[in-house]
């Protein structure tokens, strides 16, 4: 039975269609996969897709954690109250996404403001996690923009974690591998839009084309700066390219209000380093060496000892045994 | 009276006269050398493979990925408590001297032959010493930030700042190790006769003449004051 | 709702006070967003807590718990001061300009004819001045001191932004910029809309809360227009439901009451329900009143209601007492008063007050039964779990029954939403193991019981004997086949009274709404507000075409609202005198010289003159009532009380406790607890992660909020020594529950006449059963006194105390 393939999504609020489609996001679809250089050029691009957050809509009701979970199916702890609202109280191998809560003074004002901000993968352009991976095909990133985890591949290094700008991937204790949000690759690739966006009820969560992402941000940052928000404005931080998944943010100029949000994100310098320069010219150097040793081996005379300087030997070794003799006597 | 040992280690000693052989390390001291030798070569095998994508497939040695990134760990932890003994056991006859100096000076007249107009040496010339220092130190970098790295038992050991540092850290030591241990090797074949002072414990006499001149004479001086019979 | 949830995006502001919409209602909520993302509304929050609605509002104040009724009669008195009146609303569509009896007055936080013994007001003096003929007399000038509008400026003028202030604990200058936007809106272009829910009915004084509200939107011109009215946001996904069938102890279905023991007949019964109209021309829908009863009777006896035996009407319940609300019902059972409790989809244990009295009046039942899809803590009362049910279980000798139902996703039928929609839904999944659809099991029992009495007979057998049921498997009633009769059909041909020679609806048939409802025995309807919702075209509660002409979120197509798909009630205000909307952009219905016509159903006879037919038909004035006459218990004017339990005296008469004509009975009055012992202000609420006890069942809601948690100011916690996350000991004068420790900014002290008054915020949804981790639920501290009208019970006020606790299993 050949099956139709399913439409690019443009939207969360699609219905899922009453028949099957195949699965629009190809293996030839991906552009990106991490320790590996010689990805083939894909044969079509994928438009963009974004999934934006405002924070100015979102009241915090962790329906996009719990869809998360029904969604992937995963079985997070029930921990205790440690006198906060996040719960789980982290991102966790089976929470991908979480609502991070800030009490905020804020001092121009003089206002108290509650800063809710759903925290999880944000599917950089430059992703961190990809470039810090040693396993090959563990980390993908499709033309769309989705960065995604292929847990067969993964070896649970935790090599992305220290990758990742954001802090987000966990690696499970029990499968020993990496995990996090995966914007829904498997809804996206039917012509869905994620989870959490889709049970967003207050729609502080939309999915879209990136470009009507970016479109809706500057309609809601015209909003809130009618509300005295004059800095407000879209995460969409270029340090790493941008991301597929962009913030409506009130104070955009201070974007680590919100629970840490990272102000001008990038791939440590110290990641670049690593998985740059230090892996080529580090094999390069061990090699050479190596190389010169061989060479060396072969062309330079060996230092060996003479049959004189065993003779000095054993000359010397009486020489103490007579000096010794003479002493007794 | 019994002569205070300088240049040697308990166990050396002199085997034979005719021809002189002399005992260089002991049964103990060559098994442990070479569980560190064998630990360091799957770690080095290991942590390349983890290293450089195109060197992946060595993974494949250990049964995949997913082996390999737990058994790196734990073989580290073994080569160092092996390291350890060793350390114990050289740590001593490996401080510099003042006649390293002047070896290390003319370092040239050695790569040359003129291996004569260099002093004479206790059991380890300057060569030695910086491999056994430069292991020293770099396991013990290569255990701290691997441990910082573990993720599997030290997941929040350190900031993740401080882990990209730690892997950086760990990546360049691992290469200062291989540069380390290419030479040890290299230094140990090139020098022939001295390999088998790991494999039967002995060298000749006209090796530790040729080259640790010191200890060989301090070796000869102990078996004059303390005849066995 | 007056309105729908889908017309709150039509709004220009939005105040939650009295509820806290985002947590409770996330989905509803979407509109408030919608609002403020496409129409640029405003959102203002007023809470005692800093809750997550108000993270996204533009201005939050805090309100010290229990003191609405000041706050709003202080924004009265605003706008009149300010002039931020809809002039032509008032004079037009309010009672604003009906003289009041002379006799009238309120002094000392009392209006006239307070009986201390009884705790009741003698109500006789709070009515209009009538002409001879029946009608009211009026002043349209608005001079006479008597008239409604000059006795409203009277009673508001006492609440100063100050005395708002020093009761309330909100900053002055917070409280004037909220005055400010809500004055805004009495412009024509300008709407608000007031979303509440239990913050307000949960107060001794809770109809007063919202009449205050009422009373703004009336004098703002708000009310019966797109974006605005006064929206009750209901809780339980069919609460809406449970009220308009009837179900609490004094009603009947579609809001017509249970006679009292003093109605002895139908006659007598009608008398007071005539409901002519007090001004000429006025609608008074009211006075249909004996064909929807007619009607409902015939539903209930079928062929044995006959006019020769009133329909029936005997066969009904009588009252002797206002009503048999829970408390009272759980009051008598504290005393050995009733043997046998049916507890359906219900869980009282943990909903209603002092738990220690419950878990007692429990403990004297010879049966108790639940019909519930869950294991409630009801049903395992007596079951022992150390601090969080501490019973002896061999001590109750209660039987009790467990009957497992099942639960909404896998049943059919309509649940009716805060809009008045009815919304037909289909099994989204087959019961497990043994669990039966409730009207399974109650058919099954009526069946039973009705054998019984045919068998052995007993004291008045009729209602049981003579109940129709004709449903084609008597043992199991179908959805389709109660919603049909809740519809109503005709039982006769229906001819047109004005053309006998046309049909109306022909006998047998479906009735297409409650206008062809007759008192004669033609017609039955099990609920009149229904009738339109099943009818000869089918199911109308089951459409789902989304569109909407009118873009302004009427959505006509979509299942069926009642009463006659009507989406907004009193719609016809939102138009001038002449029947012109106030604002253009906004349009709703208008009148087109012959006709009202519009996007919506027109709340008002369509051919209605506009400037004879006032838009409040339901009243016997045709105005909405500024001034309440004798309808509310506690003063046809909302005055401040204080709850029960209050660290502040009544700043009218510190002689008052609470509400003065609210019951309470005597066990409980001597139960409640002061400052003294207990100096902070207990409120409970309810969070966004849990439905009520129902969620801590569901691991994913427990992962997400898995422990119970009080929370308090970083204030009180360094006056108590309390640390965030630490475990805390509330206690109440009648219990105490353990919990964890929120420490936040979120809740500030409030400082009401200088001194600061501490919240102890307690939310709800944990028990002993369940996923998540045992906890307790704020009723184990709670007062049992309910509101003067309704009796719901004060949840929201109440005075506890805090300290420090050992970490659980540690010795003390």
């Amino acid at each position: 039975m050949t099956s139709e393939r399913a439409p690019e999504p443009v939207t969360a609020a699609a219905n899922p269609p009453l028949q099957p489609l195949a699965s629009n996001l190809l293996p030839s679809d991906v552009i990106r996969v991490s320790a590996t250089s010689d990805v083939p050029a894909p044969e079509r691009h994928l438009t963009e897709v974004a999934k934006l957050i405002d924070v100015s809509k979102c009241i915090g009701c962790k329906a996009c954690q719990s869809a998360c979970i029904e969604w992937n199916d995963t079985h997070p702890d029930i921990e205790e109250n440690v006198g906060v609202y996040e719960n789980p109280h982290d991102l966790t191998p089976d929470m991908f996404t979480l609502m991070r809560f800030t009490e905020y003074e804020n001092p121009v004002t003089n206002e108290f403001e509650w800063l809710i901000r759903k925290d999880g993968c944000m599917h950089c352009a430059d992703p961190g996690c990809l470039k810090a991976c040693p396993a090959p095909g563990a980390i993908v990133q499709y033309s769309n923009g989705i960065v995604d985890f292929i847990s067969d591949n993964c070896i649970g290094c935790g090599y992305c974690i220290a990758g990742c700008p954001f802090n987000i991937p966990r690696v499970s204790k029990t499968a020993h591998v990496s995990k996090k949000c995966t914007l829904c690759s498997d809804r996206v690739a039917v012509g869905q839009g994620p989870a959490c966006a889709k049970a967003c009820p207050t729609k502080a969560i939309s999915f879209g084309t990136k470009e009507a992402m970016v479109e809706l941000a500057s309609e809601r940052v015209e909003d809130l700066k009618s509300r005295g928000y004059d800095h407000a404005g879209l995460y969409d931080p270029q340090g790493v390219g941008g991301t597929h998944v962009m913030y409506v943010l009130h104070h955009a100029d201070q974007p680590s209000l919100y629970a840490g949000l990272p102000d001008d994100p990038q791939i440590s310098p110290v990641v670049r380093g690593w998985k740059g320069p230090a892996k080529t010219v580090g094999l390069a150097v061990a090699g050479l060496a190596a190389a010169g040793a061989v060479l060396h081996g072969i062309f330079a005379r060996p230092n060996e000892v003479t049959a004189h300087e065993e003779g000095e030997a054993e000359d010397l070794v009486e020489d103490h045994d007579q000096r010794h003799g003479d002493r007794e006597a | 009276m019994t002569e205070e040992r300088v240049y040697s280690a308990p166990g050396d000693k002199i085997e034979t006269k005719h021809p002189v052989t002399v005992n260089r390390y002991r049964g103990y001291t060559r098994l442990n050398h070479w569980v560190t030798a064998a630990c360091m070569i799957v770690l080095l095998i290991s942590g390349l493979s983890l290293f450089h994508p195109s060197l992946f497939f060595l993974t494949d040695i250990f049964g995949g990925g997913q082996t390999t990134r737990w058994l790196h760990p734990i073989v580290g932890l073994v080569l160092v408590a092996s390291f350890l003994l060793l350390f114990a056991q050289m740590w001593k006859l490996n401080l510099p001297r003042r006649e390293d100096v002047e070896w290390s000076r003319k370092i040239g007249d050695l790569l040359q032959g003129n291996e004569e107009n260099l002093p004479e040496l206790g059991k380890y010339n300057a060569g030695q010493k910086v491999v056994f220092w430069g292991m020293s130190g770099l396991i013990v970098v290569l255990v701290t930030t691997g441990v910082m790295i573990w993720e599997q038992y030290f997941p929040h050991l350190v900031s993740i700042p401080a882990r990209r540092i730690a892997v950086a850290v760990h990546s360049l030591a691992a290469i200062f190790t291989i540069l380390i241990f290419i030479v040890h090797v290299y230094a140990a074949i090139w020098t022939r006769g001295t390999i088998r002072a790991m494999t039967r414990g002995t060298v000749t006499g006209g090796w530790a003449f040729r080259h640790h001149r010191k200890w060989l004479r301090e070796l000869a001086g102990r078996q004059r004051s303390d005849p066995s019979k | 709702m007056t309105n729908a949830w889908t017309d709150i995006k039509n709004t220009d502001l939005v105040i939650v006070m009295g509820g806290n919409a985002a947590e409770a209602h996330p989905c509803g909520f979407k509109w408030v967003t919608e609002a403020k993302h496409h129409r640029g509304a405003r959102l203002i929050v007023v809470d005692p807590r800093f809750n997550r609605t108000a993270s996204v509002a533009d201005v939050y104040a805090p309100i010290r718990p229990g003191s609405d009724i000041a706050f709003l009669m202080g924004v009265i008195r605003y706008c009149i001061e300010n002039d931020k009146v809809q002039w032509d609303y008032v004079k037009n569509y309010t009672n604003a300009t009906y003289l009041v009896n002379d006799a009238f007055g309120w002094a000392e936080g009392l209006f006239t004819g307070y009986d201390e013994a009884k705790r009741d007001y003698d109500r006789t003096s709070w009515e209009y001045q009538m002409n001879e003929d029946g009608t009211v007399k009026t002043d349209p000038t608005l001079t006479d001191p008597r008239c409604v509008w000059n006795l409203l400026k009277e009673q508001v003028a006492t609440y100063t932004p100050e005395f708002v202030e020093n009761l309330c604990g909100t900053p002055r200058e917070r409280y004037l910029k909220i005055c400010e936007m809500i004055g805004a809106t009495s412009a024509r272009d300008k709407v608000m809309t007031s979303l509440y829910a239990l913050g307000w009915t949960q107060h001794s004084k809770g109809a007063q809360n919202i009449r205050g509200m009422a009373m703004l939107q009336l004098i703002l011109g708000n009310v019966g227009l797109p974006g605005g009215g006064v929206n009750a946001l209901r809780g339980h996904a069919n609460i809406q439901g449970l009220t308009d069938i009837g179900l609490l102890s004094h009603t009947l279905p579609g809001y017509m009451n249970l006679p009292t023991e003093k109605e002895i007949d139908y006659t007598t019964y009608m008398s007071t329900r005539g409901n002519k109209p007090l001004i000429p021309d006025q609608t008074s829908y009211w006075q249909n009143t004996p064909k929807f009863m007619v009607s409902f009777l015939k539903a209930m006896w079928g062929d044995a209601a006959t006019r020769e035996n009133d329909w029936g009407f005997d066969w009904l319940p009588k009252l002797d007492v206002a009503y048999y609300d829970i408390l009272r019902m759980f009051d008598m059972m504290s005393r050995g008063e009733v043997n046998l409790y049916f507890c359906q989809g219900f869980n009282p244990l943990l909903s209603f007050p002092n738990r220690a009295k419950l878990t007692q009046a429990l403990s004297k039942l010879k049966l108790l039964v639940t019909i519930d899809p869950l294991q409630t803590e009801t049903g395992h009362f007596w079951e022992d779990h150390g601090i969080y049910n501490e019973v002896e279980p061999s001590k109750i000798m209660t039987e009790v029954l467990e009957l497992p139902s099942t639960c909404f996703a896998e049943d059919e039928g309509a649940t009716v939403n805060s809009g008045r929609w009815l919304q037909w839904h289909w099994p989204g999944a087959t019961p497990p193991g043994d669990a039966k659809h409730d009207t399974w099991i109650m058919a099954n029992i009526f069946l039973r019981v009705r054998e019984l009495y045919r068998k052995e007979g007993g004291v008045c057998p009729e209602p049981i004997l003579n109940l129709a049921w004709d449903y084609e498997d008597p043992y199991e009633p179908e959805a389709a086949e109660l919603a049909k009769e809740m519809n109503g059909r005709a039982l006769q041909t229906l001819y047109d009274p004005k053309d006998p020679a046309k049909v109306l609806v022909e006998a047998g048939k479906l009735l297409p709404n409650f206008g062809v409802m007759r008192d004669d025995g033609s017609t039955m309807s099990g609920c009149w507000i229904y009738a339109g919702s099943w009818t000869e075209e089918g199911n109308m509660m089951a459409r789902r075409d989304n569109s909407d002409p009118g873009d302004i979120g009427t959505f006509l197509n979509w299942t069926f609202a009642w009463p006659a798909n009507r989406r907004i009630l009193y719609n016809r205000a939102s138009c001038d005198l002449q029947g012109k909307p106030w604002d253009e952009a906004r349009k709703l219905i208008e009148w087109n010289g012959e006709r009202w016509q519009g996007f919506d159903v027109p709340d008002i006879a369509v051919t209605a003159k506009p400037e004879t037919v006032m838009p409040f038909i339901m009243t016997a004035e045709g105005t909405a009532r500024l001034f309440s006459r004798k309808l509310l218990r506690d003063g046809p004017f909302p005055t401040h009380m204080e709850p029960f339990e209050s660290p502040v005296e009544n700043p009218f008469n510190a002689k008052l406790r609470g509400n003065p004509v609210a019951r309470i009975f005597p066990d409980d009055l001597a139960q409640l607890g002061t400052s003294a012992d207990y100096p902070f202000v207990g409120t409970s609420y309810r969070l966004t992660e849990h439905f009520h006890y129902w969620t801590k069942h569901n691991r994913v809601n427990a992962v997400l909020q898995p422990e119970f948690f009080v929370e308090i100011s970083e204030e009180l916690a360094a006056e108590r020594g309390i640390t965030k996350g630490g475990r805390v000991r509330v206690w109440s004068a009648r219990g105490e529950i353990w919990a964890k420790a929120v420490v936040t900014k979120r809740i500030r002290p409030l400082i009401c006449n200088g001194k600061p008054v501490h919240v102890v915020g307690i939310p709800l949804h944990w028990g002993f059963m369940g996923a998540a981790r045992k906890g307790f639920g704020p009723n184990s501290l709670t007062p049992f006194v309910g509101d003067a009208n309704i009796d719901t019970p004060e949840f929201k006020a109440f005075l506890v105390n805090i300290e420090p606790a050992a970490e659980e299993g540690a010795s003390a």
